[in-house]
């Protein structure tokens, strides 16, 4: 995977400390791919995203009871034998969690893909073709983006009576790529007047070659940060519709022991356990897919990045903060003065 | 002003598309649904109503697709959406009309709250980069991650109780009729606060970053340096020159964070019994009511079209370029 470097190149002009030339050494290939990890936010919500995969892969074998199970211990709390506590007909809640990540997961990443590709093809040909076919196309994401999806899909899921996890993600899907179909035409209208794509062009290439192999290489970052982003959207939603109870029961996800919980008055009986988990493994979950996204933004935006420390004690006491376009000069006399004097380019200004 | 015509034209291109897709979803529905609703209210449906059912449901078998979808329309400007089953005899437009004002009011002022405190915040956060509210990024990135519904669960839990100040379900105290006197008031407000406070936390975080992003890429253009150089004091650079163009994206990205935000009160006013839209929704799920649903759905858009209006002139009026002629 190469690094978009002509979309770094877009989002911040004349700053492309992150840019590098396509022809770059082997070695130098090798530091830009770890470049992406190297950021701690990134690294962190990567690690946590790996855990979930790993849970909805083995997390049915590791579940130590059946979900649906039920016991004679009835809505109890955490203890060693249940760590999430029971439910009112007993089965063991972190039993439930496991088993349900695997739905969230399917369902998340499937609606994400679908989104994706569907805001690819709209957003990118209405972006690089103009014209009618942009027009049209447009007026056709601006018109998904304004309806608001989630009612959307509680109705069209209802009327699709005890959906399963594969329909639920496509109707998820269906609604849900408009905003990057958004941003793809927008990046897309900026990259299509490129030298390099004026060149490709008048080679005679192909419009498909063009567009998969000198137009999507540049936008991998804004598809990436999409897809994270519709992801995170899918999951929340199909919790959502799991939570009212639109969808079909038969499964576990994290929405359906919500929908248990709130149903069967968990917060009458003060059992906190019940619903407690699956909110907090929904915020990880999520948290760890924004985690990833400001990585990528920040990666394709370095101005982006929170500043470290920005305010600079001066040896007279006196503080400097720095900002872009700023470049502080203290003075160095010995005589000791109550304002450190900044003197910066292209103002001279007091610090406070 | 041509701007402005064509923004009018977009929106009533997409209602006319809502309105299309909420004529063509019952027609997915498996089956005959108004028979199965007829056998279980025999007697008590009317032929009109009966008729006006067929219409809305497609099941108009002697007629074809588009003298349905005539008809469809018709009766939309007569106001008719159908009976609800779930209060039958009401027809659905009077029990829209009882939960609009709830959902307006709550969305409304928590939305322009929202709005408001997170843009401010996000100016801040992006003109001192690295100072203490950006270490509020974090906490606001794990409550948007959070569902809305979840929130209100736990802020149920945690504030509300029989001994607490908070209600915990209810847009009103039971025994009070609305009315606008001074025993209503108080008790709608003090209702209000909880769901209203989930939602401000949890829609906030968005309006932060979006701004905040914005903020840090507009400080370091050259008219910022520009002002500086000029002399202007610290906070006139900030608000009057870096905020306001960075405030533009934010406004026009309401759109999307409009229905979101729509999406996510209906949910919690489901988890507080809130009388709004979303609760009304839910009772409409529960019985399979479609014509309920139906009429929620496209109240719920046009509401979020006209808000989408007004972004659209307050952005007329901020940005000038929106209104050279030509």
């Amino acid at each position: 995977m190469t690094i978009p470097t002509s979309s770094i190149e877009q989002v911040i002009p004349g700053q492309g400390s992150m840019a590098q030339p396509e022809a770059a050494k082997p070695s130098r290939a090798k530091r830009q791919r770890f470049l992406f990890v190297r950021n701690k936010k990134a690294a962190t919500g990567l690690v946590i995203l790996g855990v979930y995969v790993l849970i909805a892969i083995i997390g049915p074998w590791i579940a130590p009871y059946d979900p649906s199970a039920r016991s004679n211990d009835l809505v109890q709390g955490p203890s060693a034998a249940h760590w999430f506590g029971t439910t009112h007909l007993g089965q063991d809640v972190f039993s439930q969690i496991l088993e349900g990540t695997r739905s969230v997961m399917l369902v998340g990443f499937l609606a994400g893909a679908i989104a994706t590709t569907l805001s690819v093809l709209i957003g990118v040909t209405a972006g690089y073709l103009g014209g009618k076919m942009d027009d049209s196309l447009s007026v056709l994401t601006n018109v998904v983006l304004v309806i608001p999806a989630v009612p959307l899909m509680i109705i069209i899921t209802s009327v699709l009576n005890n959906a399963s996890d594969t329909l639920v993600a496509l109707v998820i899907g269906l609604t849900s790529w408009s905003w990057n179909a958004r941003v793809l035409r927008a990046q897309t209208l900026s990259l299509r007047r490129r030298d390099f794509v004026e060149a490709s062009r008048a080679s005679g290439e192909r419009t498909w070659r063009i567009i998969v192999f000198e137009l999507m290489p540049n936008l991998t970052a804004v598809i990436a940060s999409g897809f994270v982003g519709t992801v995170i959207f899918a999951v929340l939603s199909e919790i959502t519709l799991a939570f009212i109870g639109v969808v079909s029961n038969s499964g576990w996800n994290w929405g359906t022991i919500l929908f248990w919980a709130q149903g069967q008055q968990a917060l009458g009986q003060d059992a906190w356990w019940w619903f407690v988990p699956a909110g907090l493994a929904i915020a990880l979950l999520g948290t760890s897919l924004s985690l990833i996204n400001f990585g990528i933004d920040e990666f394709v935006s370095p101005r982006l990045r929170s500043a470290g420390k920005t305010k600079l004690k001066t040896a007279s006491g006196g503080t400097v903060r720095m900002r872009i376009g700023f470049t502080p000069v203290l003075s160095n006399s010995a005589t000791p003065h109550t304002h450190a004097k900044v003197v910066a380019t292209p103002v001279m200004r007091e610090a406070k | 002003m041509k701007y402005f015509l064509q923004r009018i034209a977009f929106y009533l291109f997409t209602a006319w598309a809502a309105i299309t897709l909420n004529f063509f979803i019952p027609r997915m529905v498996p089956g005959d649904p108004v028979q199965s609703l007829i056998t279980k209210y025999q007697g008590q449906l009317s032929t009109k109503s009966i008729q006006s059912l067929y219409v809305l449901f497609g099941l108009d078998k002697d007629e074809g697709l588009w003298s349905q979808y005539i008809d469809y329309w018709k009766q939309l400007f007569h106001g008719d959406l159908g009976l609800s089953f779930t209060f039958f005899p009401t027809p659905v437009s009077t029990v829209i009309g009882q939960a609009l004002p709830w959902t307006l009011l709550l969305v409304g002022i928590t939305t322009v709250i929202s709005f408001l405190l997170g843009t401010g915040l996000g100016v801040l956060a992006g003109w001192r980069r690295g100072s203490w509210v950006d270490g509020l990024l974090p906490v606001t990135t794990f409550f948007s991650s959070v569902p809305y519904f979840w929130l209100g669960i736990i802020a149920i839990y945690l504030l509300a109780g029989p001994d607490s100040f908070f209600p915990s379900s209810g847009g009103f105290d039971s025994g009070l009729v609305p009315a606008w006197d001074q025993y209503f008031i108080p008790s709608a407000i003090k209702h209000s606060l909880l769901p209203a406070l989930t939602i401000l936390i949890s829609s906030v975080s968005g309006w932060i970053l979006s701004m905040r992003n914005m903020m840090v890429t507009v400080s370091s253009e050259d008219y910022i340096t520009v002002a500086h150089a000029k002399g202007l004091p610290e906070r006139r650079v900030a608000v009057s020159y870096a905020a306001r163009n960075a405030l533009l994206p934010n406004i026009s990205g309401f759109a999307l964070a409009l229905g979101f935000i729509v999406g996510g009160t209906l949910l919690v006013e489901i988890v507080f019994s809130y009388p709004g839209l979303g609760y009304t929704l839910l009772q409409g799920l529960g019985a399979k009511d479609y014509p309920l649903m139906q009429g929620v759905f496209l109240v719920i858009t046009i509401s979020v079209l006209v808000a989408n209006l007004l972004a659209d002139i307050a952005y007329l009026l901020l940005d000038p370029r929106t209104r050279k002629e030509g």
